[in-house]
């Protein structure tokens, strides 16, 4: 299998506080990879480091056969249009509506008719079915119509490589599992590699193929969500039961 | 006891505030290097910077309309009785005018830009910085630094010279009303002292220097915004501190500059 990230050996410390440590990771094409871990354990910090929003320590971290820690400007954003990002609050332009966020990417990169904007557009939206909201304004739609609306403007420009920092936190179980579902369809459909940080069991469940979980900056276990939420290790068990009750806890 | 040590939390926070002081002083020299290298890189963003010229002309527009006007009406209703005083009355329009040209019109339309606009960039660039668009923007292949904050730079240093001509000739207007009111003078008469009073020379330097507080106000109020921190409240704190700053910066330069301008042309 095509390794799409490969990531060796990153460390980042933030002044004296050591966030991540010699952490490495592979995800091969077509793959879902999730990253667990409590909160402060490094995990957004590691995403941003694979896009450069934040510039490890040392390390490096290879994207489609690239170290991105060595491109300069131009050819990192030549990386960064192939790849797509969903934000924790999916992060839309306040001042532009549904249609010009989802424009935005298109109109910046490519060349296409405002037809075949209008198009892709309207299919972007069918996908995460919003077609109503085109024309609203991000403060008019509610949590999860701004993640489907996020996930949209991610994929419009077909990313092979995707990159979602805590999907489904802040929606209520029936939201987070319907976006969930939507990450995993949409990857099928779009044949998208994955990698997906939270600490949502339910959401990991879904779209996990493989998962890693991080402590304390360095990565403690992986494998698959059978292997890690079955495993005896003391730290996983104390982990997951904590999720699983807090899982349980949302579904009634 | 308690005395020094609360003296010495008093000097510790002094200590702390004006090592934060130096250190947006270094920050915003930092980030007007990166303005004028980005400037000159495509792509210009010229859609981006009509659009802000736009809006911070007809945002502003109400605001200086009334000040000027008012700063005409009572800086001329002001001297009236001065100018009685040593019978110099046929002298009014024309120093009225000089005043109004060469500092007033200049720095009150500046200082109430930098209010208007200088607080409205930090809280929508902080605003935008919290809620990771800006984040969102970079990771898409969007240089965020030129289509943000270039543009905001370059339509503030732009706009507020056009400002500052119409307020001056809004404050014309205040001041033909007042001396119509106090002296009972024809617009001609009203006209041609000012004429005789004003040169042009006495319009340059005051103009001139709109160009520097407009980029005073763009690039404080972009900086503090660009990078605030800590959520809301940091959106809060960039919107305030850039009105602070701006205001401070645009007093500060326009002594600077009027000492260079008379040093330069001595006889304007």
């Amino acid at each position: 299998m095509n390794i799409v990230v490969d990531i060796k050996n990153v460390s980042k410390a933030f002044g004296s506080l050591v966030v991540l440590e010699d952490v490495s990771l592979k995800v091969e094409e077509g793959e879902n990879m999730v990253v667990f871990g409590q909160s402060g354990t490094g995990k957004s910090v590691l995403l941003k480091c694979m896009v450069r929003l934040l510039e490890p320590d040392s390390g490096e971290i290879y994207i489609e056969g690239s170290n991105v820690l060595n491109l300069d400007h131009k050819e990192l954003n030549n990386v960064r249009k192939h790849l797509g990002f969903l934000f924790q609050g999916a992060a839309l332009y306040d001042s532009m509506s549904v249609r010009e966020n989802l424009e935005f990417p298109l109109i910046r990169h490519f060349n296409f008719t405002p037809k075949e904007r209008e198009e892709k557009i309207k299919s972007v939206l069918e996908k995460v079915s919003l077609e109503e909201a085109i024309d609203k304004m991000p403060s008019e739609l509610s949590g999860g119509m701004k993640k489907r609306i996020g996930l949209a403007r991610s994929i419009i420009s077909e990313p092979k490589l995707m990159l979602y920092d805590e999907p489904t936190t802040g929606l209520d179980p029936i939201t987070s599992k319907e976006i969930s579902s939507l990450i995993l369809e949409l990857q099928k459909s779009l044949k998208m590699t994955s990698v997906v940080v939270t600490h949502d069991l339910l959401c990991a469940e879904i779209i996990a193929d493989r998962a890693i979980v991080l402590n304390n900056g360095i990565v403690q276990h992986a494998g698959t969500i059978t292997e890690l939420t079955t495993s005896s290790d003391s730290f996983l068990r104390n982990f997951f039961s904590h999720e699983i009750v807090e899982d349980q806890n949302r579904r009634n | 006891m308690k005395d020094s040590k609360s003296s010495t939390r008093k000097v510790s926070s002094f200590n702390k505030r004006l090592t934060e002081f130096f250190i947006m002083i270094a920050g915003l020299w930092k980030f007007q290097l990166k303005f004028f290298k980005e400037l000159f890189i495509p792509p210009y963003e010229v859609e981006q910077i009509r659009k802000h010229m736009d809006e911070l002309g007809i945002k502003t527009l109400p605001i200086v309309s009334v000040t000027g006007f008012i700063i005409g009406l009572v800086i001329t209703m002001q001297m009236y009785p001065v100018m009685v005083r040593f019978g110099a009355e046929a002298f009014l329009p024309g120093s009225v005018g000089i005043s109004i040209v060469r500092e007033l019109g200049p720095v009150i339309t500046a200082l109430i830009f930098a209010g208007r606009v200088s607080s409205g960039i930090g809280a929508e660039l902080g605003s935008m910085r919290v809620t990771e668009q800006i984040d969102a923007m970079e990771v898409s292949g969007v240089n965020p630094f030129k289509y943000l904050v270039v543009t905001r730079i370059f339509a503030c240093t732009f706009i507020l010279p056009i400002l500052t001509v119409y307020v001056i000739f809004i404050a014309f207007v205040g001041s033909f009303i007042a001396v119509v009111l106090v002296q009972n003078m024809s617009y001609v008469y009203y006209l041609d002292s000012v004429i005789a009073g004003v040169e042009f020379g006495d319009a340059i330097p005051g103009i001139l220097k709109t160009f520097v507080f407009g980029f005073i106000v763009g690039i404080v109020g972009s900086y503090k915004g660009y990078t605030a921190t800590n959520g809301t409240e940091g959106v809060g704190k960039a919107a305030t501190t850039a009105v602070v700053v701006s205001s401070l910066m645009i007093l500060i330069f326009d002594m600077v500059l009027v000492k260079i301008t008379l040093w330069l042309w001595p006889t304007i």
